[in-house]
């Protein structure tokens, strides 16, 4: 009787190590990866993500508008190198083109167009930046506890054949994505007819109304409508914005 | 690699950026922490595309595909934003979004002032219009 219960209880055992090997074993084939010994594309992604994530703190927390989006160049030029670390290297080389290239400068025109201060701005923050300040930290740490708790044991594999390679990419983009394309070369274009005829309306409405003043200064058209805008003559800047 | 790397990455720049549209106050640096959101969306993008093109056998590669998809209409989101926060300047002389409460209800008309602080105000918006 006792020998068959010993039996049992070591048939119990067994059955149990079992079980717990067998819940284990995802566990030591991802262990090859190995948590605590990254490789060296690991090693990569951390440094530059780690330079990625302090520019992008640069960019909004400083109160220099112009340094803000020279560190905006080196936030996305940092995200370039993590998409060649992450082998879609079509997309490294876009990103590089579109947002280092034009994007940027764009904001950069912005910041001049609009006079932005050359040093520091004390107001470059709005009153309410503890409450984004809260709001970020929480949606921040939230966002991180269930991501890295989704995701605790899924490794990417990036050997073999790159995943984002021009020709994959495009091969793939011309395939099973045209209709979406041809459709966003429409948008783009409505985009830019868009862009258009926001700065000009504004330009041809505001000369309008003083047509009679336009003649007797002869025709230029910024000078009558700085002095037709009753809030805009209140300071030579804005006078100077205007024009 | 690991994939919670890029995805906590991509957590930690996009909340970054909320925190950048929430405390700006100049809207250029609004639109800067906008393409950072986006930014952060683009590298999740990008981090699931690699995973799943080598886990699924058929694959589209959306990732990709929407990644560039996002860039695309990030540019032209930012050559509207551009120009309307530069109309927006012309008209009122700063791109101070806390200043911009033309279209605001409640008790900034009901001020001493506020009436004619609207009145302005509501022939400037018909001559933006």
């Amino acid at each position: 009787m006792t020998v068959i219960a010993a039996t049992a209880t070591v048939a119990q055992a067994t059955a149990a190590h079992a079980t717990a090997a067998h819940v284990n074993a995802p566990t030591a084939v991802a262990g090859t990866h190995g948590f605590l010994s990254p490789t060296g594309v690991e090693i990569a992604f951390l440094i530059v993500g780690l330079a990625t994530f302090g520019a992008a703190l640069v960019t909004v927390t400083t109160r220099q508008l112009v340094h803000a989006a020279l560190w905006l160049v080196v936030t996305l030029g940092g995200l370039a190198v993590e998409y060649l670390l992450l082998t879609a290297e079509f997309i490294a080389w876009v990103q590089v083109l579109i947002y280092v290239g034009s994007v940027v400068v764009l904001l950069l025109f912005g910041l001049m167009l609009t006079k932005a201060p050359i040093g520091r701005s004390p107001d470059a923050d709005s009153g309410n930046r503890w409450a984004a300040l809260t709001v970020a930290v929480a949606a921040a740490a939230a966002l991180v506890w269930v991501v890295v708790d989704a995701f605790r044991t899924t490794w990417m594999d990036l050997d073999g054949p790159a995943a984002g390679s021009t020709a994959v990419t495009g091969a793939s983009l011309f395939q099973n994505w045209v209709l979406p394309f041809e459709a966003l070369s429409v948008l783009l274009l409505a985009a830019l007819v868009g862009a258009i005829v926001l700065s000009r309306k504004a330009k041809a409405e505001m000369s309008s109304p003083p047509v009679n003043s336009r003649a007797a200064t002869g025709g230029s058209p910024s000078v009558p409508d700085s002095r037709n805008h009753p809030i805009e003559g209140n300071s030579p800047a804005e006078q100077e914005g205007a024009r | 690699m690991h994939l919670a790397y890029p995805a906590v990455l991509s957590a930690l720049l996009f909340c970054t950026g909320l925190y950048g549209v929430l405390a700006r106050r100049n809207a250029i640096l609004v639109l800067m922490s906008v393409e950072l959101m986006l930014n952060a969306v683009n590298l999740n993008l990008v981090a699931f595309d690699v995973w799943l093109s080598k886990a699924a056998q058929e694959t589209l590669h959306s990732g990709q595909a929407l990644t560039l998809f996002t860039i695309a209409i990030a540019a032209a989101e930012i050559g509207i934003g551009l120009a309307i926060v530069l109309a927006v300047y012309r008209n009122h002389g700063t791109s101070d979004i806390d200043r911009l409460r033309d279209s605001a209800e409640g008790h900034e008309s009901d001020g001493p002032d506020g009436n004619a602080l609207t009145a302005e105000e509501t022939g400037k918006a018909e001559a933006t219009a």
